[in-house]
């Protein structure tokens, strides 16, 4: 089978049976799972379907209620994470876990310092972190401080990290969700060396294309069971989709027909954002859905930043043929603008208070008299917005941190709608989300763009773009490069652009 | 990423399960009450109590406006000091006689420190958020500032109220009673009150709720984070200012130490009634709970002979660190 195992047949690692049960509610059940060494198997299924708590058991964080691993054919209990780590199997978590205020080497050796005589070695360090971000297809200054790096640059330095322990079983928990594809590309390059290295990877993923391209095996769970485990050579992506809803998921974007052009309703002339985006120059149709693509860390974000006025920006906006000039979001919100931050978690939402304050927060106005809020007439509005944008919650006194990530992103719609806004910004709107959920915020966004509402969505996931959007921009180090349309709009165009292989305005 | 059943199941921390934390301040109360009691039953008399809750009056109504600072995520040391600076220029003020009509005096002097107690907690408010200085900084130097100008006005001694008119007409505010309740005791439950209304029921409350709890989600939600943190400092300042109004009338005097050491009780106090120093949680009436609590631990080490009174300054600094303890423990469940 492979070298680096030893001379048994038995499975790196097999569990059988595994249950885990959270007082009365029943998260896992009955799951078998075997790893082989040199082997990637995947885990897919929507949020909710107990793919966490999985991996959360197989790494020792969380024991479970009922079942049993063995690894190499012996039973073993992990008395905790560092127990799991010491018997080879790390995690690489979907969250970022890196001390902001240290460098990127610190960070990589942190707790695990090379040390020369009694003080630390950093030469050492940032030379075998400079290696181990290579290794991983980047290239990051290892002095970098965290705090500056990209989403996408400290994913990497956290998977460098995880790897600088021995291991025989690497977890990753949904690596690329915030990776531009050709990051993606390069991690699912690191993968493959991982495996030809005869170690076995678990995989999950909401990106099923990436999953049939790496993965070896396929397990499929639904509602805490396991509901199919194939070959991946016997799965196509739209099989993995149906067997992961439970139905057929026919058509991930909603049909929208084609509208005539229609009055210019936004009008940004020569904005720049020092330091991020520069002369920037588009115009936004009534009822319509633009795209913003690029490479993470073009300038989208911080150019609808600037628009918004959430920071500093020169040039001149035109909202209805009137300039404006936001100097913050209570000003562009006014005027009626929204922008949904694509860092849900950070920006977007109080996790730590319930569903209630954080639907009315930005439009508390509405909700207060003379003196005081009518918390009657927000509960209401709770009760609408669950309807209305289907926001899946058990209680309605739940904290906003303990919905899944769809539902955190329609809560968040649900929020920034209360205001009704004619002009709605949203940025990666799926990002972290499962197919059953996308499909829904696509619905929503094209209703908003029926309703005469104008969208702009920023993505880094092209498919989702061509499949809403009526016409897409791409930024390229901080300026829009090109424009597709029509039936230019397709991955090709998209990434020449994007990568600089083509520039100037396309047809 | 995770189950929504997963979570709630192993993570409850919905608004029912963290009443827990919010009723651990009353429960310690009641607590010590018992304990009291057992320690000299004469404790437990209403004259006690009440004298008691009364003294707690100063430190109960900074603390309400401490509630506002650290529930925004703010921090202020400088109200001990303020406390003295206000209570100075007040009885400067009604010694200069510029006023000859003694009703009229009291009420334009009563009047100026609402307003200098304003200004000071304006002056704080400015520095941390338009001028970007970390509140910590910001307050240790004008806690410095306001004590330094005091000492200078009192020229290292006491500022005494003269007129012996105006210390009649002033002296009920804080021994007399209303209904056989001193003022003071009416003064903290009506400033409580009034706190409660406005940080619950009111968008500029939850606007210092949502800054303290997320900075960065109240600026993209459109909230002006500055203007909500600037106007906690002036929440803070008038909270100073009713607590001199009433300091001024029991002891007509101040000097350089008045008031020192108030910020640390005031902040025990908020910490203590289970608001969380990282800002987002506020709890008014959790402070006022934690202001007697103080008060009383002091009074059942007078009236017993166990402890050394002496040893006051050492229990007060055990129970913030006890408090502190329970609410982790409280929050981890």
């Amino acid at each position: 089978m492979n070298a680096a195992s030893s001379s048994s047949s038995a499975p790196l690692l097999e569990a059988t049976g595994l249950s885990k049960t959270f007082g009365i509610v029943e998260v896992l059940k009955d799951i078998n799972l075997t790893v082989q060494a040199g082997e990637v198997h995947a885990i897919i299924g929507e949020n909710g379907a107990g793919k966490s708590t999985l991996m959360k058991i197989l790494a020792g964080n969380q024991p479970p209620t009922r079942g049993e691993i063995r690894m190499d054919g012996e039973a073993v209990t992990f008395s905790g994470p560092v127990d799991a780590e010491h018997r080879g199997i790390v995690l690489v978590h979907q969250e970022i876990l890196l001390a902001p205020d240290l460098t990127v080497a610190q960070n990589i050796y942190l707790g695990r310092e090379l040390r020369r005589g009694l003080s630390v070695d950093d030469r050492a360090m940032n030379e075998g972190a400079r290696q181990a971000i290579r290794d991983l297809g980047g290239d990051i200054d290892p002095n970098a401080i965290v705090s500056r790096l990209s989403i996408a640059q400290r994913q990497l330095v956290q998977i460098a990290r995880v790897l600088l322990v021995p291991h025989r079983i690497v977890i990753f928990d949904e690596p690329t969700a915030s990776l531009t594809p050709h990051e993606t590309e390069a991690l699912l390059k690191v993968i493959k060396d991982i495996r030809a290295k005869g170690v076995g990877v678990l995989y999950i993923s909401h990106r099923l294309p990436e999953v049939k391209e790496i993965a070896d095996r396929v397990t499929v769970l639904r509602d805490g069971r396991l509901v199919a485990s194939h070959e991946a050579s016997e799965l196509e992506p739209a099989d993995m989709a149906r067997l992961m809803v439970g139905r057929d998921v026919a058509k991930l974007y909603p049909d929208r027909q084609a509208t005539e052009a229609r009055e210019v309703v936004l009008e940004v002339r020569h904005l720049s954002v020092p330091g991020y985006a520069q002369d920037a120059s588009f115009e936004l149709r009534k009822g319509e859905i633009l795209g913003f693509a690029g490479l993470v860390g073009a300038g989208r974000t911080e150019l609808m930043e600037g628009l918004v006025g959430l920071r500093s920006s020169r040039g001149s906006v035109r909202l209805n043929g009137q300039p404006v000039n936001f100097r913050d979001v209570h000003a562009s919100l006014k005027a009626g603008i929204a922008y949904l931050s694509e860092d849900r978690k950070g920006k977007g939402l109080l996790l730590a208070k319930d569903l209630r304050v954080n639907l009315t927060l930005a439009s508390l106005g509405r909700f207060a008299g003379a003196l005081q809020i009518d918390r009657k007439r927000e509960s209401d509005a709770l009760d609408q917005a669950i309807r209305d944008f289907d926001i899946r919650t058990g209680r309605k006194d739940i904290l906003a941190g303990q919905l899944s990530g769809g539902n955190q992103q329609k809560l968040l719609l649900a929020k920034m709608m209360m205001l009704d806004p004619s002009i709605v910004i949203i940025d990666e709107p799926t990002r972290g989300i499962d197919i059953g959920n996308k499909e829904q915020i696509y619905k929503f966004i094209a209703r908003l763009a029926e309703e005469g509402r104008s969208i702009i969505v920023v993505s880094s996931e092209m498919p989702e773009l061509i499949g809403i959007c009526d016409r897409i921009l791409v930024m390229r180090s901080g300026r829009i490069v090109g424009e597709v349309t029509g039936e230019h709009m397709n991955e090709n165009e998209i990434v020449q652009f994007a990568t600089g292989v083509k520039s100037g305005e396309a047809a | 990423m995770s189950t929504v059943a997963t979570e709630t199941a192993k993570t409850p921390k919905t608004s029912k399960d963290w009443d827990m934390a919010a009723i651990a301040p009353f429960i310690a109360l009641a607590l010590l009450l018992v304990l009291g009691y057992f320690a000299n039953p004469n404790f437990i008399s209403v004259a006690n109590l009440m004298n008691v809750i009364t003294r707690s009056a100063f430190i109960a109504i900074i603390a309400l406006g401490a509630t506002y600072v650290i529930s925004s995520g703010g921090l202020d040391l400088s109200v001990g000091s303020m406390v003295a600076f206000v209570a100075s220029l007040m009885i400067l003020f009604m010694n200069s006689g510029a006023i000859a009509d003694p009703m009229f005096m009291l009420i334009t002097a009563m009047l100026l420190a609402i307003a200098l107690g304003a200004a000071c907690g304006l002056f704080n408010g400015l520095i941390t958020t338009v001028g970007g200085i970390e509140p910590f900084i910001a307050t240790l130097g004008t806690m410095g500032i306001y004590r330094g100008l005091t000492t200078w006005l009192s020229q290292g001694g006491a500022i005494t109220l003269r007129d012996r008119e105006l210390q009649a007409l002033y002296r009920p505010v804080y021994f007399g009673d209303v209904f056989g309740v001193p003022v003071p005791i009416v003064i903290i439950f009506v400033t409580a009150a009034l706190a409660a209304f406005v940080l619950y029921r009111t968008r500029y409350g939850r606007h210092v709720i949502a800054v303290g709890s997320n900075e960065e989600v109240a600026r993209y939600s459109g909230i002006s984070v500055k203007k909500v943190r600037t106007i906690a400092y002036v929440v803070q300042g008038l909270c100073v200012a009713v607590a001199v109004l009433l300091y001024v009338p029991r002891l007509g005097s101040t000097s350089a130490t008045t008031g020192i050491l108030w910020e640390l009780q005031a902040i025990t106090a908020v910490v203590v009634g289970g608001t969380a120093l990282r800002g987002g949680v506020g709890r008014i009436w959790g402070t006022v709970c934690g202001a007697f609590i103080l008060e009383i631990v002091g009074n059942i080490m007078l009236l017993s002979n166990f402890v050394s009174e002496y040893l006051i300054g050492a229990i007060q600094g055990a129970i913030i660190i006890i408090a502190m303890l329970v609410q982790r423990s409280l929050m981890r469940k």
